[in-house]
């Protein structure tokens, strides 16, 4: 059975989807990726986008229950290299990926992860800028 | 006595030209800015020897026939040009209407000893003739249409142009109304620039809006929302005391969004966004 490789960096997951996901492979994307987070201990979730075309309401569940799931798990999720027309298409179906951070590409994504999870570790109230991303 | 309408126009087609042209000429509304004589003449020219063509006894009356296609083709053709060049409606139905009074005035004097023939003949060309102008008119409007399309779909490219004020801050001034269209141009512009540029922020600014309404309101939020799921910041500017007014009036909630009178203030928080310092120099000397 076919399956989306996660790769472990440091204290982060990287995951980049680069064939177009049917249900079947996004349901095991989820349940590796909870397995995944839990014996790693990781901190945070990327998952990188930008070889999608197509994103339809189910996966865009997917996405949104990954990151409900490492949320619980104490990990921060963000979605990377999201497509024009994938963001208008889940804008359209009224999917708004609450509680998911995004980002630009990969480069943007992890340094977004790396100041969340500084400013969780360090409990700074002076850090406040993370609402540029929300 | 029967009016052999197909010899009657053969052997009197220069004078019906003449007619025409004389017609033409005589009327005021003339647009010799738009079309020289000698265009006119030549276009009239074309028209009247295929009309002699291929008329008829027999096809006179059946004005839908399809022998008359080729004229409708010119006519077409002429019509569809003249709306281009910005020719009146009236103008353009003249053309045709001239026609036919010079057509009726030659028959007239033709088959003046008898009446009988004269009307009956005069009724099939008054028919056949106002059937033509209709088509006529039908292609001019179709043609006007065209323009009146491709200048919305000009408008719509032009008035949603994406700006980079800055590095990784990109402008959006919006003019005129938004609609559904419309907004799916200016998210699709904003994307693909945000993509392009690499932009982490963008600024919407609306003071170019007239006004509104719950629905733009909506379409403003899923542009919004999209530029958020592509992991880029959404600031909307310009919103002027009439728009923050029919909003709140509206219950319209826009307290997920930032939200910024003017351009300049917008520009400021994307600065501190982004932990840029904009400062004056302090060289005396520095030439403005």
């Amino acid at each position: 059975m076919d399956r989306i490789p996660i790769l472990q960096m440091g204290k982060f997951l990287l995951v980049t989807i680069q064939v177009d996901l049917y249900d079947r492979l996004a349901l095991n994307l989820e349940t590796d990726l909870a397995q995944m987070v839990y014996k790693t201990g990781a901190r945070g979730v990327l998952i990188d986008i930008s070889a999608l075309s197509i994103v339809d309401s189910f996966m865009g569940r997917i996405i949104g229950n990954i990151g409900t799931m490492s949320k619980i798990m104490d990990a921060e999720t963000v979605l990377v290299g999201m497509q024009p027309a994938v963001a208008i298409t889940l804008v359209e179906l009224g999917l708004e990926l609450k509680g998911v951070s995004t980002a630009l590409n990969v480069e943007k994504g992890m340094l977004l992860l790396r100041n969340k999870i500084d400013s969780f570790s360090e409990t700074d109230i002076e850090e406040q800028d993370d609402s540029s991303a929300e | 006595m029967k009016v052999d309408i197909s010899k009657l126009l053969q052997k009197k087609k220069t004078q019906i030209l003449e007619r025409w042209m004389t017609n033409q000429m005589a009327d005021e509304i003339l647009r010799e800015d738009l079309i020289s004589n000698e265009g006119l003449r030549n276009q009239s020219e074309e028209l009247l020897t295929k009309l002699v063509k291929l008329v008829n006894d027999k096809n006179i009356t059946e004005v839908q026939s399809p022998d008359f296609e080729p004229i409708v083709e010119i006519l077409a053709g002429i019509s569809h040009s003249r709306a281009r060049q910005g020719f009146s409606p009236r103008e353009t139905g003249f053309y045709i209407f001239s026609l036919k009074d010079a057509l009726l005035e030659t028959l007239q004097e033709e088959v003046k000893n008898d009446p009988s023939a004269l009307y009956e003949i005069t009724l099939k060309v008054s028919k056949l003739l106002d059937s033509f102008s209709i088509s006529t008119f039908e292609t001019f409007i179709k043609g006007r249409e065209e323009v009146i399309l491709r200048q919305t779909d000009e408008i719509a490219e032009i008035s949603t142009p994406v700006i980079r004020v800055w590095d990784g801050i990109l402008a959006l001034p919006i003019i005129g109304t938004l609609d559904s269209a419309r907004t799916q141009v200016v998210m699709e512009n904003l994307l693909q620039e945000i993509v392009e540029s690499g932009s982490g922020i963008a600024i919407l600014d609306i003071s170019g809006v007239p006004a509104v309404d719950s629905l733009v309101a909506q379409h403003l939020i899923k542009t919004v929302s999209a530029t958020r799921l592509m992991g880029a910041e959404c600031i909307i500017s310009g919103i002027r005391p009439e728009i923050a007014q029919t909003v709140v009036q509206l219950g319209i909630d826009l307290s997920n969004i930032i939200t910024k009178a003017s351009l300049a203030s917008a520009l400021k928080h994307a600065f501190s966004m982004m932990r840029l310092e904009v400062k004056k120099s302090t060289k005396e000397n520095f030439s403005l």
